[in-house]
């Protein structure tokens, strides 16, 4: 048994143990560190198989942005799992028989697949992958070139995406205020302060301070 | 190091396309620097921007295509984008001042439109499956975010969640179709997968094309998957509405009868029958439901699912007649729809907007020349001769009638009798009712597309010819 092989158990036993986790734990935020532990192993598979850029993106992409949304969401959003799971047992006959169901016809399925025999010669004939160039250059060789247009259209939908959330929940707040640095600093010496020329004896009277809002009124 | 850089593809085809991309993203920029405030020059910069799209686009000449294939441009692609660009323009004119009237105006609007735009003619474009798709979502997408646009109305939030869950959905099968289809006859692109299933083809690929087909029609709104459509068009804001019922239409029907045309058609006897299907549905559900109907823009919902029924009338007969009839049929179903807004638009009372059958009573005394242009597009969705309405129902039902798919042709027939009655009960209520309160003058670009629609309407008997030979030269370039 060769590294590679050993690596290859422990990654894979990791990360099915963690996508069990993922669904028996009782903490949702339990549930969405195994989660995470999952998408770290998944990414170590990767790895294995050469596919170095598809690794990075997956931990970039799925622990940095989506693992960690999941887990605001979890903790901003009080969602009482326990009281989600009342009356799950009362539902489990017809589950049982539902997916007792779905197993006899997966069983079918598979028990009766039969590959084409042209399709091994044509998983043969696929495009032998590139030699000289690691997976970042051989990916972006062709996103850039053959697939440039599917690679800008996706472009666009994001940008569509973006534009949307933001029209549909970004709110301007009034009488909200901000810090405007332009005003900070042209705020001179005059506008801040008032030098009061103080009798003995008398004490001041607090002036209060000018200063303008947004609108430029004084207050 | 001997890198090989493929070349770069040709941009020339779908410079149109590139020239509104480059226009939705500076708007972006000066929307977000000059904010809100900018809407109107936003407005005309895209107006102008569509406008330019459209003459480039029609500077082209015969059949291009670039990105591998992948996009292809041609007079059938060419004349179903210049009648989405106008279908975009007049959403644009219409919205301006509505969307102001509601505290809506924001500058995003306008941007979403474009970017939508894009996806048709990307949809109008697609040689292939993930092209098409792409196109596609581009295009749903940025119509959902329309449908919300009013997001503190509870109708107008409802409208875009309605359409966003059901659009996934259909989205979903028309993936699912498309994997099927590709998986059955390797490949994506239409060309290759034409000579896939000549002579012969398994069941998977029949599954997909039906999941394709559900998905299309989704976005066509045919019966049976037409529940979205009364629902958005009465919560969107009536301009959105408008939008909705014309140029993601014209992408639609233009995807549709590409897909079937260029990557099916050897099987055409497959899918015959599922067109017509959708279609006699359609056009019976549009006939009987708006009956009942006392919201114009919800009597204009059914009526789009009646007109998408005889504009696949055309579709099934599967020849280059039938796709010529789609042609025309669409551009007449633009220009009335179209006007319809319009006047819907037109009405208002005391500064609050209108829009049931009962509004309409006594037009014809207190503001004559709406009634005038309303009449005027009712007998043509009627199709009365010498309306642009008889033209379109006329060649798609010749079609019909040529490929000997009779019982279509005279379904299709007695759902336009039967859709008469509402169509002419708006000329009565207009003309024989007693007045219902004026309506004030409306501003001067809905009086515009109003006008212009009407005028269309009626003069088209006399361009007849020329739109017919455009149409047959664009129905030829797809066989």
């Amino acid at each position: 048994m060769n590294v590679i092989t050993l690596f290859f158990y422990l990654f894979s036993g990791v990360l099915i143990a963690s996508a069990v986790m993922v669904v028996s734990s009782r903490n949702p935020v339990h549930a969405v560190l195994f989660l995470i532990l999952a998408f770290v192993n998944a990414a170590g598979l990767f790895l294995l198989m050469g596919a170095e850029f598809l690794a990075m993106i997956l931990i970039v992409v799925y622990v940095g942005a989506v693992a960690v949304l999941f887990l605001f969401v979890v903790m901003m959003l009080d969602v009482d799992f326990a009281e989600l799971r009342q009356g799950f047992l009362q539902y489990l006959p017809i589950g049982a028989v539902i997916s007792a169901i779905f197993f006899i016809e997966l069983a079918l399925v598979v028990g009766t697949w039969q590959l084409a025999p042209e399709a091994l010669a044509l998983r043969k004939a696929a495009a032998a992958a590139p030699v000289d160039a690691m997976n970042a250059r051989a990916l972006g060789r062709v996103l850039y070139t053959e697939y440039v247009y599917f690679f800008q259209a996706a472009g666009l939908i994001l940008l569509v995406a973006m534009i949307g959330a933001i029209v549909l929940t970004l709110r301007e707040r009034h009488g909200v205020r901000r810090q405007d640095v332009m005003r900070q600093n042209a705020r001179g010496k005059a506008d801040a302060m008032s030098v009061v020329t103080v009798q003995p004896g008398q004490g001041v009277t607090v002036q209060g301070v000018k200063r303008k809002d947004a609108a430029g009124q004084e207050v | 190091m001997n890198t090989v850089i493929s070349p770069v593809p040709a941009l020339g085809p779908a410079l149109p396309e590139i020239v509104l991309a480059i226009a939705s993203l500076g708007l972006v920029l000066l929307g977000a620097i000059r904010g809100d405030g900018a809407k109107r020059l936003i407005d005309w910069i895209a107006i102008l921007a569509l406008v330019v799209a459209g003459f480039i686009l029609l500077e082209g000449q015969g059949r291009v295509s670039t990105f591998n294939d992948a996009f292809v441009v041609d007079g059938f692609a060419r004349a179903m984008k210049t009648l989405t660009i106008i279908g975009s323009i007049a959403a644009i004119l219409m919205s301006s001042r509505f969307l102001t009237e509601l505290k809506i105006a924001r500058f995003e609007y306008t941007v979403l439109i474009l970017l939508s735009t894009i996806g048709m003619m990307m949809m109008c474009s697609a040689n292939e499956l993930i092209s098409l798709y792409l196109g596609v979502e581009l295009q749903s997408l940025a119509l959902y975010v329309v449908a919300a646009i009013h997001r503190d109305d509870a109708k107008s939030s409802e409208a875009g969640l309605k359409y966003f869950v059901l659009g996934a959905l259909s989205s979903g099968m028309l993936l699912y179709g498309m994997s099927l289809v590709y998986g059955f006859t390797g490949s994506v692109t239409f060309p290759t997968i034409a000579k896939a299933v000549t002579g012969g083809h398994g069941s998977g690929v029949m599954i997909g094309l039906v999941f394709i087909v559900a998905g299309l029609a989704f976005k066509m709104s045919v019966v049976p998957f037409h529940m979205w459509t009364p629902d958005v068009y009465e919560g969107a804001p009536t301009p959105v509405a408008a939008f909705f019922a014309t140029a993601p239409k014209m992408a639609a029907v233009a995807m549709t009868t590409r897909i079937l045309i260029d990557a099916f058609l050897p099987i055409v006897k497959d899918w015959q029958p599922i067109i017509a299907f959708a279609a006699i549905a359609s056009m019976v559900l549009g006939a009987f439901a708006a009956i009942a109907q006392s919201n114009i823009k919800r009597l204009m919902a059914y009526s789009s699912i009646g007109n998408m029924g005889y504009a696949l009338v055309g579709l099934a007969a599967g020849t280059v007649q039938g796709v010529e009839g789609v042609v025309i049929f669409m551009t007449t179903y633009l220009a009335m729809t179209l006007g319809v807004f319009a006047v819907i638009l037109a009405m208002q009372t005391g500064g609050k907007r209108v829009e049931t059958v009962a509004d309409l009573a006594g037009a014809s005394r207190t503001s004559p020349a709406l009634a005038f242009v309303m009449a005027a597009l009712m007998f043509s969705l009627i199709g009365i001769p010498p309306l642009a309405g008889f033209f379109g129902k006329f060649y798609v039902f010749a079609a019909a009638i040529e490929a000997k798919l009779f019982v279509l042709a005279v379904i299709g027939i007695v759902a336009s009798v039967v859709s008469a009655f509402y169509y002419l009960r708006l000329v009565k209520v207009m003309y024989f009712d007693a007045p219902a309160p004026a309506f004030q003058v409306a501003p001067l670009e809905i009086r515009g597309v109003m006008y212009a629609a009407a005028a269309f309407v009626i003069v088209f008997a006399v361009i007849a010819n020329p739109i017919r030979t455009m149409a047959a030269a664009a129905a030829k370039s797809l066989f």
